[in-house]
């Protein structure tokens, strides 16, 4: 039996400028939709219809907070009131919330707040009370506050 | 004198590192890419917190409710006044009836601008509230102080 002709390796050259060709396209394309966006977050509120018409639920055994924010014409903030007092700054409004939790106990998780807002007040500054109300950030650790809030309906358009 | 003339030597690169280094970029990119711009809008400026939680996975039948500066809701592209939302949000609601959902469960993404009237967003909510929808997500720019 004759022996076959013994094959020499043979270097087989892939041509790969397509493949690099479309590699780049594909970079640059993905680098190009790059948008780097600054994360969001949430605040959870739940609010039935019942609730913003103020209207208290049955199992409500403490009155609520009642945050009262006013407006300046151009909508800036012009005062803060907790239950008729006025508050300087929302670093004092956290203050004071936290002292509240603080005394409530146990019952914390019960306690509810209510924001009156002027109709003109820019939005801004109701983020900036439920920041200050809902949480505080103690040696990086998040100590929740309030988590019932509720807004009074719209006064005076 | 006759010299001894080379002929044309091709040069071979070793590609590999490079094409591997390549993929790796690539890869890079596509986990960055984000696809949920689809619901942001440079037109809305949000305001920043630094108790804003990002979301914990996908809300379950999301409704975004963008209010502008100007107390303008955009919807689907368009800026609708915010006396005119309830058409809009009925037919949010239908969608999700027709679906089989409760609109109870259901979350509205309330995206406000910072300079918006509270009043307006406040109107926003009650004619979601009077379309039978309680869950609300009011969406702010997590900023660490």
């Amino acid at each position: 039996m004759p022996a076959l002709p013994r094959r020499r390796l043979e270097k087989v050259a892939i041509n790969m400028t397509p493949m690099i060709d479309v590699v780049f396209q594909l970079m640059i394309f993905f680098m190009l939709t790059l948008n780097i966006i600054a994360p969001e977050g949430d605040f959870d509120v739940r609010m039935p219809l019942g609730k913003s018409a103020g209207q208290p639920t049955e199992d409500l055994q403490v009155p609520p907070i009642k945050v009262r924010l006013d407006a300046q014409p151009d909508g800036s903030l012009a005062s803060i009131r907790v239950d008729g007092r006025p508050v300087e700054g929302f670093s004092e409004l956290r203050q004071l919330v936290a002292g509240l939790v603080d005394d409530a106990g146990a019952s914390a998780g019960d306690l509810e707040l209510e924001l009156d807002c002027d109709y003109d007040l820019d939005y801004a500054n109701v983020i900036s009370a439920i920041t200050a109300v809902s949480g505080r950030i103690d040696d990086g650790r998040l100590i929740e506050m309030i988590k019932k809030i509720t807004f009074a309906p719209p006064s005076a358009e | 004198m006759t010299r001894k003339t080379t002929g044309p030597s091709t040069v071979e690169n070793d590609m590999t590192p490079m094409i591997d280094v390549t993929f790796q970029l690539i890869t890079f990119f596509m986990f960055v890419l984000n696809f949920s711009e689809a619901e942001q809008d440079e037109r809305i400026q949000l305001p920043a917190s630094q108790l804003a939680k990002p979301a914990e996975g996908v809300l379950e039948t999301p409704i975004t409710m963008q209010l502008t500066a100007t107390g303008g809701v955009l919807y689907a592209g368009e800026i609708v006044p915010v006396d005119q939302i309830t058409t809009p949000l009925r037919r949010e609601r239908e969608i999700i009836v027709a679906a089989g959902k409760d609109p109870k469960q259901a979350t509205v993404i309330v995206r406000a601008d910072g300079r918006a009237s509270t009043g307006d967003v406040q109107r926003v909510i009650r004619a979601c509230q009077e379309e039978g929808f309680e869950r609300f997500a009011l969406r702010a720019h997590y900023e660490p102080e």
